[in-house]
């Protein structure tokens, strides 16, 4: 792999940001997650250990070990039916509902198992903030959609839920463009507004992460653009995890890259390392388009 | 010309004459009952109830039919929803795809659509009589609720399986326990309730055979459950099995109100429908 098909200047050091990934700790400091509005947020932290996943008989899962760093971008890349959107599935426990499933190993978040029994499902889902392949917002107007998650988790106040709607729209650069219609039906609007919505809605119970399930591949290019450039902005307060088909997609935003073969991990470091230098003879062939 | 041309003109042909053959009927009936209710509507016949010797020609309208029937609907429609709801909700967000059970439950719906209403009737009567009831309003309103229950059930079924999976993904990823998810399924199928509702109210309000032995007949308006209920149909086919021509005109008047009434509820149902599914996705 040539090296000019990973370069950014503006990172110093990539052996910095990265050294809690090697030891475990969490010596990010919280002050700048305190700045996040809203409920008590801790430091998020996910952290998967020898999971593995059948569907009915089929092996989906192998074995899979991998940590998730924090306020960066992590992209998950690799051929169709990797096993991709299993595992991004799998973070938020909406694979419970498959058909044959069955599951061993863990999930940490933020040192919780995600899989122990006194885990409760809901309050896993609402720190996950899903954005999915194709836009899916609420039948509802375009205020619901968003104050839906919020009245779900018990804010009734008509003030409160006027600024966290007028904030989470702000955040995603659609306040401009629906202020004047925010009670009309979500579906009118385009698909690109609508994906942008749908993260306002994933961000309004403020979740620690975003899983993206190739939260682009259904948009037109400015569109996706526009989402990408949000995701590099909401980097400073989530941890992204974006699986992603494209991966010149991965190459312009990920900070953190894991590539995953027939439902194994075949190796995870940042993406300077990951795209410039791979360790694995494989990773090198799939960079190199040998297979896709 | 092409064979293929000849089988699209055939077929076209085909197609209006059997669009034409369906609106024929239609306009038949309609005219018929217009013909012959037409001159023996009067106000009476919708603000007053039958004075003695209304059958036989006696002064007198049929608004304890107009009034029992309504009564019907809307106990039984209100009634029908809140148990259908649920159990459509059931099948579709708490059992899977493949659920024996729920295609046992399917099965049987549709084995209950069919079912005559006169079935429904008998079967509501022998429960009334094991109970100690008489014909009344509220074994009217239990035998048509069971009546419309499979029609509410099977039609709203239909457009909640065609739920997207994502959206309900979506609302599960946002903290929803599965119950919580009923307010954006129920926004979702609202067309498919508006639907339900409009064929529920049709078929519960022409019904004659359910309540004849379960609601029964009278002359007076009723002001409780437990009084019997006079309704449409019945009150067409008394005045039309009398020997007297006017009678049967004022039969003829009665279906004249009848299809009015369902008209209005039904373009009342198409408006509301419309105002409900503008945020359908």
């Amino acid at each position: 792999m040539k090296s000019f098909l990973y370069r950014n200047p503006t990172r110093a050091s990539w052996a910095e940001d990265y050294s809690f990934l090697n030891n475990d700790s969490k010596n990010q400091s919280d002050s700048d997650s305190d700045k996040r509005e809203g409920l008590g947020i801790k430091k998020s932290y996910l952290k998967v250990s020898n999971l593995n996943i059948h569907i009915q008989k089929a092996h989906i899962l192998k074995n899979v070990n991998l940590e998730i760093p924090d306020k960066k971008i992590t992209c998950i890349i690799g051929p169709s039916g990797c096993g991709k959107s299993t595992l991004l599935k799998t973070f938020n426990r909406l694979i419970d509902d498959t058909e044959g499933i069955r599951y061993d190993g863990s999930i940490f978040v933020d040192g919780y198992d995600i899989f122990d029994k006194k885990t409760e499902i809901t309050e896993i889902r609402k720190k996950m903030g899903l954005l999915s392949q194709r836009p899916c917002p609420l039948p509802m107007s375009i205020y619901e959609n968003i104050a839906f998650g919020c009245k779900m988790h018990g804010e009734h106040k008509k003030k409160k839920l006027n600024s966290i709607v007028e904030a989470q729209l702000k955040a995603v650069g659609l306040w401009e463009e629906v202020k004047d219609r925010l009670s009309s039906p979500a579906s009118k609007l385009s698909i690109g507004q609508q994906q942008r919505l749908c993260l306002a809605r994933g961000l309004a119970v403020e979740p620690e992460f975003i899983l993206a399930d190739e939260a682009t591949s259904a948009l037109d290019p400015i569109s996706s653009k526009h989402i990408e450039e949000l995701f590099v902005e909401l980097k400073k307060d989530y941890a992204i995890i974006l699986v992603t088909h494209t991966l010149r997609q991965a190459l312009r935003i990920a900070d953190y890259v894991v590539f995953m073969y027939l439902g194994e991990v075949i190796e995870a470091g940042p993406a300077d390392e990951v795209f410039n230098n791979p360790k694995q003879e494989l990773t090198r062939k799939y960079l190199e388009g040998a297979f896709s | 010309m092409k064979l293929k041309f000849i089988e699209e003109k055939i077929a076209k042909v085909l197609m209006i004459l059997a669009s034409v053959a369906v609106i024929a009927f239609v306009v038949n009936i309609i005219y018929t009952i217009l013909r012959r209710g037409l001159p023996a509507l009067n106000w009476d016949m919708i603000s007053k109830i039958p004075a003695g010797g209304y059958y036989n020609g006696g002064g007198g309208g049929i608004l304890n039919a107009i009034m029992g029937s309504l009564y019907i609907v809307l106990g039984s429609t209100i009634l029908g929803l809140l148990i259908s709801i649920p159990v459509v909700f059931y099948l579709n967000v708490y059992l899977r795809k493949d659920s024996k059970l729920a295609y046992i439950a399917r099965l049987a719906f549709d084995v209950l659509f069919g079912i005559p209403s006169i079935v429904y009737g008998a079967f509501a009567f022998t429960i009334m009589i094991y109970l100690g009831m008489h014909t009344s309003l509220g074994g009217g309103i239990l035998v048509i609720t069971l009546l419309i229950i499979p029609i509410f059930i099977r039609s709203m079924d239909e457009v909640a399986q065609q739920l997207p999976r994502d959206l309900l993904d979506a609302t599960y990823a946002l903290g929803a326990t599965k119950l919580e998810t009923i307010k954006v399924v129920l926004r979702q199928i609202a067309p498919g309730i508006a639907t339900a509702t409009l064929l529920s109210v049709g078929r519960a309000i022409g019904d004659a055979a359910g309540v004849m032995f379960t609601a029964g007949f009278t002359d007076s308006i009723p002001t409780s459950l437990s009084q019997p209920a006079a309704t449409l149909p019945l009150s067409v086919f008394f005045q039309l099995s009398s020997p007297n021509a006017d009678v049967q005109d004022r039969a003829y008047s009665a279906a004249l109100i009848l299809i009015f009434i369902v008209l209005i509820i039904s373009v009342a149902g198409r408006l509301i429908t419309n105002r409900f599914s503008k945020h359908k996705i």
